[in-house]
């Protein structure tokens, strides 16, 4: 087999890898924008807010200690403990839920019956808020990310071994795939999976579809729309939780996680931003068509092609596909 | 001469009036994606002028006040802080990015203030004669391009034709700064350069060390900033790329760089122009007048860290300009215009450095008319994981600058057409 031809199945599996990291993000958004009808630019900085919870609580910091100990002189910044992954996790999901009581009450509690672009733009003050917010809780240091179940069962990174060898057993060549990629896909797939059950065949589940139907349909029922959005909102926090877990274990827990959003727009337009499904081809797509193009054609223009080539790739589906490949074709009758 | 300054600033001293403040501007960003780098820097700065006036009483008598205004790394906040500040008697700027430096160049020269963009910005504004408001001593990227040449030679017996080099960089101004002089290099030491661009933020590098892994590149080179520097460590470190043949600029070697990879990361290499750690006598100093007596600008644990110290090495190198400039006219309550002359009459030695308590944490040197960017020595750093701590492992070395010279010398020359600047050394 051509060596171009190995290289590029390579890049093509990597791309999908790299397609449900842009999945997990786009997911966040798909699921507010359902159930509300909300662009919630807020989605990156969610992600970012929950990863730098989880690094805290895990690692015992004392929340706001810049402001505290400015306020009264004292030196403290840990408590001096270090919680298991396991329930720090469970304690920022409760965390995620309290952000979105937070949101619902304070916010869009008062927005109700405003238009689109009113909702938007308060998620974009929200998205502000919620940066500063997370730097002063927590402090801007980069943090380093350990999420280990046991002491020797942590988040792998690095080149899985028998795919390596398994393709170089095949082709002479070993291929890369990275065991954080693929424990992100396995994430992935329970996410969906846990999604779909909850929305098919538990109450909350139903009525939140319900919601996301007819809000006032739903609301002649008994549903309370209040609660729904809470829910929601929740449900895209723990979704955050999930994407800055993996998008951190990376990079460390930083400001930049906020700018993972922008990684998910080309995937909303081209999957629709309604559709969970939508979320996931979408992110496949995008990720296989960014690195097959840098790959190929990125060498001969200088590279760096694959943050404008998603949009590009994006464009070209709403050319023929406006409401993206698996989103609701809206119809206006005036 | 030591003695006729001293006397000269103990005169001042005893017949000074009242005297304004000495205002040092910290263009600064604690907030945003690159705040990780930015405070310890900023902190470092604002450290150094603290204790100045905590221990000393100020320069030659005269109280420092350092005004710090958020850019968040972003030209356009950056002119206008400039703006907001330049009219508060601001003595010298430090814009700590490429971006802003390139915009105020010019204006500095129209305001007569001076800039220092010490290991950035713009290279050829080493030639003092076509940019006289901006000095970026002691060493540029170009001299940071041809002391990473330098070292691979070094530690390959003098000899890497054919082999092969990538450079991994930021794509903007800032990242794309050494390609030409690793181009001309190329062309004289007969190695392959290979460039691989990285879009902001550098999240997503995927691409690129696939790259990496299929061409084998014998070393990688990496002019990073922000996350790009933490996930390109991973990802390397993720393909086994060798980390003692990955070298970073001194942009990309920092703690906060590596500490995210954890031990994987043990042995990656940086670029520096100054000592790292805190084994000096004045970080003593610094503990001592500003952490303990609840004055410094972080917390105080920074102290030590790679960009602390570069932040406090640039503040000493503008309070020493400011020295000199009150000597070289006389007076301690000095403005803008004399301390551009301080900074060009710079003379940092061995002696001075020892007896402001940093032996060994610089090159001396001497800034002229001509040569605003100084010696352009360079040392190489590197991490060791385990005790999670920065070692200089070379001394602080010579570089290139028949190369560097001809570029600069090039370079500038099409600035002063441009832009039909006179001859600022006549």
């Amino acid at each position: 087999m051509p060596e171009q031809l190995v290289f590029a199945m390579e890049v093509f599996l990597n791309g999908l890898m790299a397609g449900v990291l842009y999945a997990l993000v786009a997911l966040g958004f798909v699921l507010i924008y359902k159930a509300s009808g909300i662009f919630n630019f807020a989605q990156g900085v969610m992600a970012l807010f929950a990863a730098m919870t989880l690094v805290g609580i895990q690692k015992g910091q004392v929340p706001f200690a810049h402001l505290i100990n400015a306020m009264l002189g004292t030196h403290i910044h840990h408590f001096g403990w270090h919680i298991h992954s396991f329930i720090a996790i469970l304690l920022t999901v409760g965390v995620m839920i309290l952000l979105a009581w937070a949101v619902q009450k304070v916010v869009f509690k008062h927005l109700v019956g405003q238009e689109p672009i009113i909702l938007f733009m308060a998620t974009i003050g929200l998205a502000y808020f919620l940066e500063g917010f997370a730097d002063l809780m927590w402090n801007s240091e980069i943090k380093k990310l350990d999420v280990c179940m046991t002491a020797n069962a942590c988040l792998p990174q690095g080149i899985n071994i028998p795919i390596d060898e398994f393709t170089y057993g095949i082709f002479g060549y070993g291929f890369f795939i990275d065991n954080l990629d693929i424990t992100a896909t396995i994430v992935a797939i329970i996410l969906v999976a846990a999604l779909v059950i909850f929305s098919q065949y538990t109450k909350q589940g139903r009525a939140m579809r319900a919601v996301a139907d007819d809000h006032q349909a739903a609301l002649s029922v008994g549903i309370s729309l209040n609660f729904i959005w809470v829910l929601v909102w929740s449900v895209a926090g723990f979704v955050a939780l999930v994407a800055g877990i993996m998008w951190g274990a990376k990079s460390g827990v930083q400001f930049s996680l906020s700018l993972i959003a922008l990684k998910a727009l080309p995937v909303l337009m081209l999957g629709g931003f309604t559709s969970i499904p939508g979320a996931i081809v979408g992110g496949l797509i995008i990720g296989v068509g960014e690195k097959l193009f840098e790959f190929a054609i990125g060498p001969m223009v200088g590279g760096a092609t694959e943050n404008w080539f998603a949009y590009v790739l994006a464009l070209i589906f709403l050319v023929f596909r406006p409401q993206g490949l698996f989103g609701e074709k809206i119809i206006e009758r005036v | 001469m030591k003695k006729t300054f001293v006397t000269a600033v103990a005169a001042l001293m005893a017949a000074a009036p009242a005297m304004a403040d000495l205002v040092f501007p910290s263009l600064s960003y604690r907030t945003g994606p690159y705040a990780a780098g930015g405070i310890p820097f900023a902190d470092g700065y604002a450290d150094y002028f603290t204790l100045l006036n905590e221990r000393d009483g100020g320069i030659g008598g005269v109280m420092t006040k350092l005004l710090e205004c958020e850019t968040g790394y972003n030209t356009e906040k950056g002119v206008e802080c400039y703006e907001s500040t330049k009219g508060q008697g601001a003595l010298v700027y430090q814009p700590l990015s490429t971006g802003i430096t390139y915009q105020l160049i010019p204006k500095t020269m129209a305001d007569d203030i001076p800039m220092h963009t010490m290991g950035y910005g713009r290279t050829s504004a080493a030639n003092g004669d076509v940019f006289s408001h901006t000095f970026n001593y002691p060493g540029t990227y170009w001299n940071g391009a041809s002391g990473a040449v330098n070292y691979l030679l070094e530690s390959n017996g003098g000899d890497i034709s054919g082999k092969k080099i990538a450079l991994v960089y930021h794509n903007s101004a800032y990242g794309k700064e050494p390609i030409r002089t690793l181009e001309e290099l190329q062309k004289k030491h007969g190695f392959e350069l290979s460039l691989l661009p990285v879009d902001h933020p550098g999240q997503e590098q995927k691409s690129q060390w696939l790259q990496i892994r299929r061409e084998r590149p014998d070393f990688v080179l990496m002019w990073g900033w922000g996350v790009m520097n933490q996930v390109a460590i991973q990802e390397a470190a993720n393909i086994r790329f060798p980390m003692e043949n990955f070298i970073g600029i001194w942009w990309s070697g920092a703690e906060h760089d590596v500490l995210s990879a954890g031990d994987k990361a043990n042995g990656y290499k940086a670029l520096t122009f100054h000592n790292v750690g805190r084994d000096f006598p004045i970080f003593d100093d610094i503990q001592k007048y500003v952490v303990d007596t609840g004055k410094a600008a972080g917390a105080g644990d920074q102290i030590g860290n790679v960009l602390y110290n570069r932040g406090m090495y640039a503040a000493m190198l503008a309070a020493e300009a400011a020295k000199t400039a009150q000597a070289i006219h006389g007076t301690a309550d000095i403005n803008a215009s004399q301390m551009r002359d301080g900074m060009e009459a710079l003379e940092i030695t061995e002696e001075k450095m020892a007896a402001l308590g940093m032996p060994n944490f610089g090159p001396s040197f001497t800034v002229t008319c001509e040569n605003h960017g100084g010696p352009g020595l360079v040392g190489v750093t590197q991490w060791d994981a385990a005790s999670k701590t920065w070692s200089l492992i070379s001394d602080f070395k010579p570089t290139d600058m028949e190369v560097i010279g001809g570029l600069i010398a090039e370079d500038s020359a099409a600035y002063a057409s441009e832009n039909n600047i006179p001859s600022n050394c006549k």
